[in-house]
């Protein structure tokens, strides 16, 4: 799937009908689950059950036999609806606790911002700053994510931890964990987001405190290149590398693509429609990323997002020397 | 070149009845095309939408198979946007053009339009509709309006989803507008149909006629139109302004101009929950019908059926935001929507426990319209009981946006209304066309249907439990193999609705003139005041009322003295 595939996950973790818990603070959802399960048994074998019943020992056995009339028992029928009235309640009331519980961060949670965009997820952690496409998050810790998005509606999704909440633009929505299981859990994206929405699927990494720490260090990119910082930003919190390729087969994806690119003349056009023939340069490519929709290459649909505001000039240039350095 | 027959070319409709020696009836009147298409007879505008709306569920039935071919393709490591047998782009069109096709242009008018406008006038005694005139526009209105809708999604490339959620839907470089005034139009044709059939109930029923003597096909009818005219405008007002967002920047959805994403999703679902009883109501209606009739019972408590339609029809409009439990929407109003939402269920049930308790001590025949009423109870009853799971928040929040929620609305819609469709169809067959299907390939079929859609649609409730999400080109390795089973479901359901369509043309073209103008010997009033094909005005003298609509002939009072 993405760039970023990880472990192999050949092999199902969960139940029959669900997959492993990883967070089971969060709420009692499973619990609320395999009840409204059982129930559904029940009565789903106990109606079919009297429909398969009537159906062969009332079977027509001649043409005009006499059949019973019976218009309705007052009895039967208020009890057939207070019944499941009373579950439903019980159902209802079970949930909203759960909900309470989904909604109330426990005291001290680690915070992390989730920015969702076309189509990649970016965490930035709000103790250290460390920016990373992945989520690593320390075991055994509740963790707070304040999310919102850079362009369309997304849906944050953990299957493995039972949480799923939308991300929108402008405005804060908040999800937390507390992962009790080392490992690795796919973060998938539920709200449809156009081409690759179903390609932005990204991974929650949960590590060891020690490992955690580190792995903080590591994602602050200090002592990087330009060029390796450019790398970096390009596959991660840019998320270029989702609609850009930068090998030398030159693939064609979303945009165009990179390899090779720089310094030769390219056949652009106008958003008001005129075209043009330029030089793939340093300001041209800037151009691209803060205003992207400007000047389009010819063949291409003017959908790449602005990156403006969300990269700063340091970034800027190792996106350039990276792009720059993609020659052979 | 081969020689022809170089005369009039003979419509279908004009086959039906080419051999009757009857007399003059509705199919035979008039002949030629335009006297169809301009018929101001409620019947003929019946088969017209029928043949309509079946072509759509073809198209978009070849839609729903491409988009399984392409899920039943191994996963490929590392796979782009081009990866599979089609693009992402253009699996996001063919899910839009699916369910939109599916949704606006076949649950939708499904039964109303064409059984509705056949038997409401006929049902209740009636020469034709209130507006016989307004009928016809809005079938042409409907036409305009799915062609509109058809085209730009063909050839605008929509892909956006039948949902149209912003801020996607005005920032999407495909041809929103057109497509969103297209199910604008539609709208129209719905509002007008729900305002015609509310004054032929009102004012047409024939003398003797009390409410409820009102078989419940037309009790459903009428709570349906009356969601249609309340909530269609809506949809109308919302769609209008998504159009004005995208063509004048006004700001109402878009936060960045001060306006609110959600806001959307409150006006789209305000609409959209009300429709999912448009679209079944009428199912329950057809149901309460088949099952008497085939099991010589008086329905079991007539007023509960009833009245539960109505309090459907009400309640249904407070229950929108069960669809947005994860959307960021204040967490009170989530509570009171799942609240509600249970309050809706039990009406639900209360049917189908009726239902059930019909068949007890009746006289069960296992002709085709009822093989169809049982798969529709027992595909119906998984339909609802998933809603149950869907309406308890917190589980909600695993399954939102997931391939349950998918499973769910297929079981119902297509589980329940387009079987009820088909089983309904069946049952009114002689009385529509005159002639005698085939009751083996009619049994085969629902068997074959049944069968199919199980296994098309089952593996989906555990994909979606297990945490694959919707509208998803590709998607992780672990939900390979329920894709497979999912798919190869999708090839024997295609074949089953085969078979319906070639029993329905065999009937047509070969079958036997049926004799009786009324075989089922049921009670309602087109089965026992028309000829065996109704004549172009209904009635030769104006029928009345005497009983109720399930008082069959073999029903004796209860031995046991206390009864009801
Ligand atoms: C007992 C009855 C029912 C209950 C409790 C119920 C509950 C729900 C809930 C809570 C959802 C939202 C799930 C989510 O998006 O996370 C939903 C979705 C849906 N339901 Fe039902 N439902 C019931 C019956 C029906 C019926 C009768 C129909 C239509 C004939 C229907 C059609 C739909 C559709 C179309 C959707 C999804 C729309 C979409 O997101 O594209 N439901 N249902
Ligand atoms: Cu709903």
């Amino acid at each position: 799937m993405s760039e970023t595939v990880g472990p192999d996950s050949a092999a199902w973790q969960g139940s029959f009908w669900l997959p492993q818990n990883a967070s089971p603070m969060t709420s009692g959802q499973d619990a609320l689950f395999y009840f409204i399960y059982s129930l559904s048994v029940f009565f789903f074998v106990l109606v079919v059950g009297f429909m398969v019943f009537f159906a062969w020992k009332y079977r027509k056995r001649k043409e005009g036999e006499s059949t019973v009339d019976i218009h309705g028992n007052t009895k039967l029928e208020i009890i057939w609806s207070v019944i499941p009235g009373v579950l439903f309640i019980v159902i209802f009331i079970w949930g909203f606790f759960d909900w309470i519980k989904l909604n109330v961060v426990p005291q001290g949670a680690l915070e992390v911002r989730v920015v969702g965009r076309k189509w990649d997820w970016l965490f930035i952690d709000q103790k250290t700053g460390a920016e990373t496409s992945d989520l690593i998050v320390p075991i055994n810790v509740p963790v707070r994510l304040t999310m919102s998005s850079a362009d369309v509606i997304h849906g944050f999704y953990i299957p493995d931890f039972r949480i799923n909440r939308d991300v929108l633009p402008n405005q804060y929505t908040v999800v937390w964990f507390k992962a009790e299981k080392a490992g690795s859990y796919p973060i998938l994206c539920t709200q449809y987001c156009g081409t690759k929405h179903s390609q932005m699927v990204r991974y929650v990494k949960v590590l060891p405190k020690e490992d955690y720490d580190k792995a903080m260090i590591a994602a602050q990119g200090a002592g990087l290149t330009p060029v390796e910082l450019g790398k970096k930003l390009f596959a991660g919190k840019g998320a270029c590398a989702s609609c850009h390729s930068v090998t030398p087969d030159k693939v064609r994806l979303v945009g165009p693509p990179l390899f090779g690119t720089y310094g030769e003349m390219q056949n652009v056009v106008h958003s008001g429609g005129k075209k043009e023939t330029i030089k793939f340069d340093d300001n041209y490519i800037r151009e691209s990323i803060v205003d992207p929709n400007i000047r389009v290459v010819v063949g291409y649909p003017p959908v790449m997002p602005s990156y403006q505001g969300q990269l700063n000039d340091k970034e800027l240039n190792a996106l350039i020397e990276y792009i720059k350095s993609l020659k052979k | 070149m081969e020689k022809r027959d170089m005369g009039k070319p003979v419509l279908f409709a004009d086959m039906l009845s080419s051999h009757h020696d009857t007399g003059s009836n509705y199919l035979n009147a008039k002949k030629g095309f335009l006297s169809w298409l301009f018929t101001v007879d409620h019947k003929r505008i019946g088969i017209m939408y029928f043949v309509a709306i079946s072509v759509f569920f073809l198209v978009g039935g070849f839609f729903a198979l491409l988009l399984r071919a392409e899920l039943m393709q191994e996963r490929i490591v590392n796979a782009t946007a081009n990866s599979y047998m089609i693009s992402a782009d253009h699996f996001n069109e063919a899910f839009t053009f699916h369910g939109s096709i599916m949704v606006f242009l076949v649950i939708i008018p499904s039964i109303p339009a064409t059984l509705g406008n056949f038997l409401l006038p006929l049902m209740i005694g009636a020469k034709d509709v209130a507006f016989p005139k307004l009928n016809l526009m809005s079938f042409h209105i409907y036409i305009v309006g799915a062609i509109f809708l058809v085209y730009t999604i063909a050839f605008g490339g929509l892909d956006t989803g039948w949902t149209f959620y912003t801020p996607y839907s005005t920032e999407t470089s495909t041809s929103v507008v057109a497509a969103v005034f297209g199910a604008f139009i539609l709208g129209f044709s719905s509002i007008l149909t729900g305002l015609n059939f509310i004054v032929t109930v009102h004012k047409m029923r024939a003398p003797g006629m009390t409410w409820v003597r009102m078989p419940l096909f037309v009790w459903a009818i009428y709570a349906t139109s009356v969601i249609q005219v309340l909530a269609t405008p809506v949809l109308a007002v919302t769609l209008v302004l998504v159009a004005m967002e995208r063509l004048l920047g006004i700001g109402i959805f878009d936060s960045n101009l001060g306006g609110d994403p959600v806001l959307f999703q409150n006006f789209f679902w305000f609409y959209s929950h009300p429709a999912v009883y448009i679209m079944i109501l009428p199912a329950f209606g057809v149901m309460s019908e088949l099952i008497t009739t085939h099991s010589r019972k008086s329905i079991f408590g007539y007023k509960a059926v009833a009245i539960s339609s109505i309090g459907i029809a009400v309640i249904g409009f407070f229950v929108w935001g069960h669809h947005m439990f994860t959307s960021g929407q204040s967490a009170l109003a989530t509570v009171f929507f799942s609240f509600l939402t249970y309050a809706v269920a039990v009406p639900t049930a209360i049917k189908v426990f009726s239902w059930v308790a019909t068949l007890y001590k009746g006289s069960i025949s296992f002709t085709t319209p009822m093989c169809y009423a049982f798969v529709f109870l027992f595909l119906f009853l998984i339909g609802g009981i998933t809603g149950i799971f869907l309406g308890a928040i917190s589980t909600d929040v695993h399954l939102h946006n997931t391939y349950f929620v998918v499973a769910h609305f297929h079981y119902v819609m297509m589980g329940g209304t387009l079987i009820a469709w088909i089983g309904a169809i069946y049952h009114w067959w002689p009385k529509i066309t005159g002639k005698k299907y085939s009751e083996t390939w009619g049994r085969i079929s629902s068997v074959v249907v049944f069968l199919g859609f199980n296994l098309t649609f089952f593996p989906q409730f555990i994909m979606g439990t297990r945490g694959m999400p919707r509208r998803y080109y590709d998607y992780l390795p672990e939900y390979y193999n329920f894709h497979v089973l999912s798919t190869i479901g999708s090839w024997v359901l295609a074949i089953g609705l085969f078979i319906v369509l070639f029993n329905w043309l065999h009937s047509i073209f070969f079958g036997k003139n049926e004799s009786s103008s009324n075989p089922w010997k049921a009670k309602t009033i087109e089965w026992t005041d028309t000829a065996v094909v109704p004549i172009e005005h209904n009635f030769e003298k104006q029928p009345i009322s005497t009983h109720g609509p399930y008082e069959f002939d073999e029903l004796v009072k209860p031995v046991k003295t206390g009864g009801h």
